[in-house]
């Protein structure tokens, strides 16, 4: 993308980061970079901070401590609205959709920040052809054209959660973070998923959390694993597999529970 | 934005047009078939209300914001109209008076400007009493503040002494019946469109889950105040209107009484459509105007009607009409005629039974001293003798008891009517 030979910044560099609730330490600094155009999975047991991470790096809670470069650019203590304007963009591991609009207007809002259209009051948002064949595209990669015109509120839970996922893509951010966007999807509709998932975040960052060791090994360039807001290690998929510290801290389980 | 090509959608669709186009020759053509002036009052009273009731509904049903005083904005708008009414007449402006709600409306606006500045920080809970403190403020104020508000009397003004537009002075109802249909298509067609614009829709947005908005770029609170300062402006509108049809404003137009109302109307004719605070303007405006000559006791009636519609219709009497979409879509409404007829007359009759024996009951309490005889529904009689009284509850147990007998039966019409052809939706 960019013609200079300057080394590029990475897309997103961690260093430092804690975070407690209370007396409790949950995120207990952490360290991490992520290279632009990189697949990078978190993985770690139920409770080990990494919703909790997602929220600090999204702007969703304040750090206790440490930094958060985007791009290269600090933002701690920037509020979600204007990360997201940075080109940052995420899903809920809890379904967090617009539930008594239409799943069009779900997606369509999505869009309009993105495209252009701020707080405009001037602008009709059905005349504008790119924002309804936007929205359009969007749907049909996620399989809900049939439920377009639905109020999103009552679609099913797998069809929720295909939403959620569209709404994060939908802005065209060039880092796209998803908290467990397979969760509770049935075999076939994971596999469809993670071939979206892999088409859109061609050429951007992805960062993800997933349980689901057949989509991280599948997916991801490099793996973080976090246990008890610590990452223990990070590395590609079969250093991380082979590590023996992660071995006995998750992978071990998890892989078991695989099977 | 950039590429506008060939296939972008008209600015205007026949089939968008059409209902504005039929409801403006309506309300044209409404001073020939009601010619009394006080019909003409009425009718003036039902725009202002709708035009309120529809800024009041931006922040309700479009921005999910509760304010429990909003008349402030109406009331500053009107306020202020009756101002530069008086600066017309005193320094012979060249304002005329068609213009003048515009003034309403950016003062209105000006105030929702400072006010929101603050209130929008949060919706919910915060919002609602930051908006109950700033109603009871400004009522309070418009006592101190004589100079605007004019004291106990209030500010009055005369609209006929502005210049004349088209030879017209105003002096006759019919023409500042016209004027006010004039505000009221352009003012209902402008919350309209901006309900389409991306603040619109992020408005609706952000009343669904204001969290998610701001992980799509939009600050919930600028979400927030862009729609109250706009409902601020349409309410400024109705003050003018309000101005120029009464000539007076007092403290009574800006207090929470007034908030409270427009409350009530808005959520009784429905929030959740765009015409729903339309039908609950009127709705109200009759009860207020014509119930009110027939009956001493109809603001019981009318919050007998807000209760059952918050308890069993939250989507307002809007909300009821639009229930029968989908029979209509598929061609079922005729299934629901006859289960209609044989519940709803018996309701009714068990309505009116409970409203004669409510009606005999105040009039034995209140009624002078040896004055015993009442007319109801066209029958005088005497309120004392027992006989009125047990036929009002025999209507209203035969009604009731018809009325639940054949419940079944429409219970099971509706679902059918609400089943498409060949298996369920
Ligand atoms: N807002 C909060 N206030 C207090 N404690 C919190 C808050 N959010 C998270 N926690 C605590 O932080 C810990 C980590 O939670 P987090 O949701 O980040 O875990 P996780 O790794 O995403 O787990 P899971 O795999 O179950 O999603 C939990 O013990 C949780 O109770
Ligand atoms: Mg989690």
């Amino acid at each position: 993308m960019t013609a200079t030979s300057a080394p590029r910044p990475p897309a997103l560099e961690i260093s430092g980061l804690q975070k407690s609730f209370g007396k409790a330490q949950i995120i207990r600094g952490v360290d991490l970079s992520i290279g632009a155009g990189e697949r990078h999975a978190i993985i770690g047991p139920n409770g080990a901070g990494k919703s909790t991470l997602f929220n600090l790096i999204t702007g969703r809670f304040p750090p206790s401590a440490g930094a958060v470069r985007l791009h290269g650019q600090e933002i701690n203590g920037r509020a979600p609205f204007q990360i997201n304007r940075m080109g940052l963009s995420r899903s809920f591991q809890i379904t967090n959709i617009f539930p008594r609009m239409t799943v069009f207007e779900n997606v369509r809002c999505s869009l309009l920040w993105s495209q252009g259209y701020r707080y405009s009051f001037w602008n009709m948002v059905n005349r504008s052809r790119d924002l309804t064949a936007g929205a359009d595209e969007i749907l049909e990669q996620i399989n809900l054209t049939a439920r377009r015109d639905l109020p999103a509120g009552v679609l099913s839970y797998a069809e929720q959660r295909a939403l959620e996922i569209g709404i994060t893509i939908a802005g065209g951010a060039n880092v796209i973070m998803l908290d467990e966007p397979t969760a509770g999807m049935s075999h076939s509709e994971t596999d469809y998923i993670v071939d979206l998932i892999r088409k859109v975040t061609e050429n951007k960052t992805l960062i993800m959390v997933e349980h689901d060791m057949g989509v991280v090994f599948g997916l991801a360039d490099r793996i973080s694993v976090l246990v008890y807001g610590e990452i223990i290690a990070t590395g590609h998929p079969e250093e991380v597999r082979s590590n023996p510290k992660v071995q006995e801290a998750y992978l071990g389980a998890a892989l078991e529970a695989e099977h | 934005m950039t590429t506008q090509s060939l296939t972008r959608p008209p600015l205007v669709t026949l089939s968008g047009a059409l209902p504005w186009v039929i409801a403006t020759l309506f309300l044209l053509a409404m001073p020939q078939i009601f010619t009394s002036n006080s019909a003409l009052t009425i009718m003036n009273q039902m725009a202002i209300t709708i035009v309120f009731a529809l800024a009041y509904n931006m922040l309700l049903g479009q921005g999910g914001m509760l304010s429990f005083g909003h008349a402030v904005y109406m009331g500053m708008g009107g306020f202020m109209c009756v101002h530069v009414m008086n600066y017309v007449e005193d320094y012979s402006l060249p304002i005329p008076l068609p213009v003048l709600p515009v003034f309403g409306g950016l003062f209105g606006m000006g105030v929702a400007l400072i006010v929101g500045s603050f209130s929008t920080r949060k919706a919910g809970t915060v919002f609602a009493m930051i908006s109950l403190g700033v109603g009871e403020l400004i009522a309070a104020c418009s006592v101190i503040v004589v100079a605007f508000f004019g004291g106990e009397e209030g500010v009055s003004g005369d609209r006929t002494y502005g210049l004349p537009v088209f030879g017209t002075e105003f002096l006759h109802q019919i023409e500042i019946y016209y004027l006010t249909v004039f505000w009221l298509v352009l003012s209902a067609l402008l919350m309209y469109l901006f309900s389409r614009t991306p603040i619109g829709r992020m408005a609706n947005a952000v009343r669904d889950n204001p969290e998610r908005a701001e992980f799509l770029g939009y600050s919930a609170r600028w979400v927030r105040f862009y729609s109250f300062v706009a409902s601020g402006f349409f309410a400024g509108i109705a003050g003018g209107l309000f101005a120029i049809n009464y000539e007076i404003l007092t403290e009574e137009n800006l207090n929470l009484a007034t908030s409270g109302s427009i409350l009530l109307v808005t959520f009784l004719g429905g929030v959740g459509f765009f015409f729903g605070p339309i039908i609950g303007a009127i709705v109200f405006t009759l009860l207020q105007t014509v119930l009110s000559l027939q009956t001493e006791i109809w603001q019981l009636y009318l919050g007998i009607l807000f209760l059952a519609t918050v308890m069993y219709f939250p989507g307002g009497l809007a909300g009821v009409l639009m229930m029968h979409a989908l029979p209509i879509r598929l061609g079922k409404a005729g299934l629901l005629v006859v289960p209609y007829l044989r519940t709803l007359l018996p309701a009714a009759l068990c309505i009116l039974g409970l409203a004669g024996a409510l009606e005999i009951l105040f009039h034995i309490r209140h009624a002078a001293l040896g004055d015993s005889e009442m007319t109801l529904f066209w029958v005088t009689f005497d309120s004392h003798a027992p006989l009125p009284l047990i036929a009002a509850i025999v209507a209203v147990a035969v009604g009731f008891w018809l009325a639940r007998r054949s419940a079944p039966e429409l219970a099971e019409a509706w679902h059918k009517a609400n089943t498409p052809d060949g298996g369920a939706a």
